[in-house]
């Protein structure tokens, strides 16, 4: 199933002279259990391509589907319930919220939707448990490590019943071994059935990737193609 | 590659068979550095020769002959351990040439050389990043070789991006002549093979 389809985007900011094309003409479709990098430097156009994606701005022309749903038809409403129940966020400097627990922000994407605080709370506690963070879940953001924070983070990101995985250099300011952890959950995420798209300057973290696409002023200018085994590095006889 | 001390090394935890030599060798770097058999026992003989090891007698080198490292092996060994590989003088770099060369050559795009290799060098990362993934928490010695290798494509994806932005930056400034003669400096990094 085709998770998240952008086809033909385009986003112009500004008019006239100051006019700039953040995206042109882009096209990425995400398969539910897909895992897609996109790489590119500084003002490529990598944050806008995901804001648009999880509909927190529009597109100056072009198409985004989100489960086969054209979020242009949407109502204004509607728009707010797919990012409230099908879309998860992470972004680099985590964003949780100060005067509520670990626990409490998973819970809340859940609660803002209508559903009952016992039952938001249950699957927040769910959600904690398997990123490993059962012991944190009554710590407030502040008591937390930078990897404990971005792991409370990924799972606000995945709670509940959410199709689309979002995330902007999601291991930031995080050492090696704390960014490998992040990545190796995102990718579970992905495996246990999302549609996750990784923006990232830093090939290490997008490597973890099925496909990587590499952006550049605005423009798809290439991807890898599908990852060929690992086996394929330990042949003796392979050239290296 | 270090492999006559990193037998040296294995044997210092106590004495081993040739095949069980290799057998750790391989285990321990995570599988990544296949070893032949022969070349495990013709590196012992070496060793013997040295008197870095010492075998349990004059019988030929069979899988029922048993290693031992003597005590100037240890000091050996130690030495090794502590002496780094010299880094100083970069080899030549086919990709560094490439992307120098293609600079100056009509009708090709930079960039897209550039491309070419960086999308190479991540597809690399991607095949040894599933093969962290798929290991098990304990496989240490995997996890550090493939981390050795993803950190050394890491460093050339870096340096094309940064190629990739120098160059552009050069294209669309305009050219500064150098006040005063040009420099003559011959410099020394690099030239060595």
């Amino acid at each position: 199933m085709r998770t998240l389809e952008l086809r033909g985007v385009s986003k112009v900011y500004g008019e006239g002279t100051t006019e700039v094309h953040a995206l042109r003409a882009v096209n990425l479709s995400v398969e539910a259990g897909e895992m897609v990098a996109v790489m590119g430097p500084s003002g490529s156009g990598k944050s806008t391509l995901l804001t648009i994606a999880g509909s927190l701005e529009q597109p100056t022309t072009g198409e985004v589907l989100v489960g086969g749903e054209a979020l242009a038809a949407m109502s204004r409403n509607g728009r707010a319930r797919l990012r409230r129940r099908a879309i998860g966020y992470v972004f680099q400097d985590f964003n949780l919220l100060a005067g509520f627990t670990a626990a409490e922000n998973v819970a809340l994407p859940l609660e803002l939707d209508g559903i009952s605080a016992k039952a938001a709370r249950v699957a927040a506690m769910r959600a904690l448990d398997e990123l490993g963070l059962t012991d944190r879940a009554a710590r407030y953001p502040d008591e937390l490590s930078g990897g404990e924070r971005q792991r409370v983070a990924i799972a606000r990101a995945v709670v509940g019943d959410r199709q689309l995985l979002l995330a902007d250099e999601p291991s930031g300011a995080l050492d090696s071994i704390n960014a490998e952890a992040v990545m190796r959950l995102v990718h579970t995420a992905c495996r246990q059935g999302m549609a996750g798209v990784v923006v990232t300057h830093d090939a290490q973290l997008a490597s973890w990737a099925d496909r990587v696409v590499f952006l550049r002023d605005g423009r798809v200018i290439d991807q890898t193609a599908p990852a060929a085994g690992p086996d394929s590095l330990l042949e003796p006889s392979s050239k290296r | 590659m270090g492999v006559k001390h990193a037998l040296l090394a294995l044997l210092s935890e106590g004495p081993k068979y040739g095949l069980q030599l290799r057998q750790e060798f391989e285990s321990r770097t995570g599988e990544v550095w296949p070893l032949n058999v022969g070349q495990v026992y013709t590196t012992l003989q070496r060793l013997e020769r040295d008197g870095l090891v010492e075998s349990d007698d004059d019988t030929d080198a069979g899988p029922q002959k048993g290693f031992r490292i003597t005590t100037d092996g240890e000091r050996e060994l130690a030495a090794w351990l502590r002496t780094p590989p010299d880094l100083s003088a970069p080899p030549r770099d086919e990709l560094v040439m490439k992307v120098l060369v293609a600079f100056g050559v009509p009708g090709i795009d930079v960039h897209e050389v550039i491309q070419a290799h960086r999308r190479y060098g991540v597809e690399l990362m991607q095949q040894w990043t599933h093969l962290k993934e798929d290991a098990a928490e304990h496989e240490v010695g995997l996890a550090l070789a493939v981390d050795a290798e993803l950190f050394r494509l890491d460093s050339v994806v870096r340096w094309l991006d940064a190629a990739d932005a120098r160059m552009r930056r050069a294209q669309t400034e305009p050219r500064v002549a150098p006040a005063g003669p040009p420099l003559r400096v011959r410099r020394r990094v690099g030239v060595q093979r």
